[in-house]
């Protein structure tokens, strides 16, 4: 209880240290989250879409427009990083990148290619 | 539904969600569904729409096991945690039969 007493707290989150698997799999929630909440949003664009020609006119312009562009990053992002996060703990499950070093070096692989993926989707579309 | 169907579920619908993801940008890639007419009918072939359907079920099971392991870790107490859980399970029986019969209708 003593012992137990005595050792330093942070609650500083700017101390705390967030090794590289911490941030994969934080954002691996994150991401997930991110991605339930807009699950509405994208069942409604698929049945306005489905709904007519003016349906699809809407759908198609609301998608051109720059907060919507905004939100498609956030959500390649999210389904991204999901994907390659997840993808990463199918392979823990079969002990693959379980050992420290390993374990790193796939949660910056994930973290990188999430962002970079996503950032590589937006300049695809633009161009 | 928890401990081992929870955590085979998880991997079951996502590994169908990783293996349509490319299927579906692939379609998409190929068919170019540039007006309504073309969309529909991408939307509309047999295996598409199945595969759609299964894709929105798979969802909907990933985000249970998923969500609720977000509720389990942060609702502080066991009546808040089933409130939390049981409008998780209504909101997605909700989403379901709301895709559901957008993809059927398609269909048709």
């Amino acid at each position: 209880m003593n012992k137990n007493e005595q050792r330093p707290v942070f609650l500083n989150l700017f101390r705390i240290r967030f090794p590289a698997t911490a941030v994969a799999s934080f954002g691996h929630r994150l991401a997930g989250v991110l991605l339930f909440v807009l699950l509405p949003v994208l069942i409604y664009a698929v049945e306005l879409s489905l709904r007519g020609p003016q349906g699809f006119e809407a759908v198609s312009q609301w998608l051109a427009s720059w907060p919507i562009q905004l939100l498609l990053w956030l959500v390649a992002w999210a389904g991204l990083h999901h994907l390659f996060a997840g993808l990463r703990f199918l392979l823990i499950d079969v002990d693959v990148g379980v050992a420290r070093q390993s374990a790193r070096i796939g949660a910056w692989l994930v973290t990188v290619g999430g962002f970079v993926g996503a950032v590589l989707i937006i300049v695809g579309a633009m161009l | 539904m928890t401990g081992l169907r929870a955590w085979i579920l998880q991997r079951l619908t996502a590994l169908y969600m990783a293996g349509y993801l490319p299927y579906i940008l692939g379609v998409w890639a190929f068919q170019h569904p540039h007006d309504y007419e073309a969309w529909r009918a991408m939307m509309s072939q047999p295996v598409t729409a199945t595969a759609n359907l299964l894709f929105f079920a798979a969802v909907l099971v990933h985000c249970w096991v998923g969500v609720r392991d977000v509720i389990l870790d942060y609702a502080p107490s066991a009546p808040l945690r089933l409130g939390l859980l049981a409008l998780l399970g209504l909101w997605l029986v909700g989403m379901g039969l709301w895709a559901a019969r957008v993809l059927i209708a398609v269909m048709a």
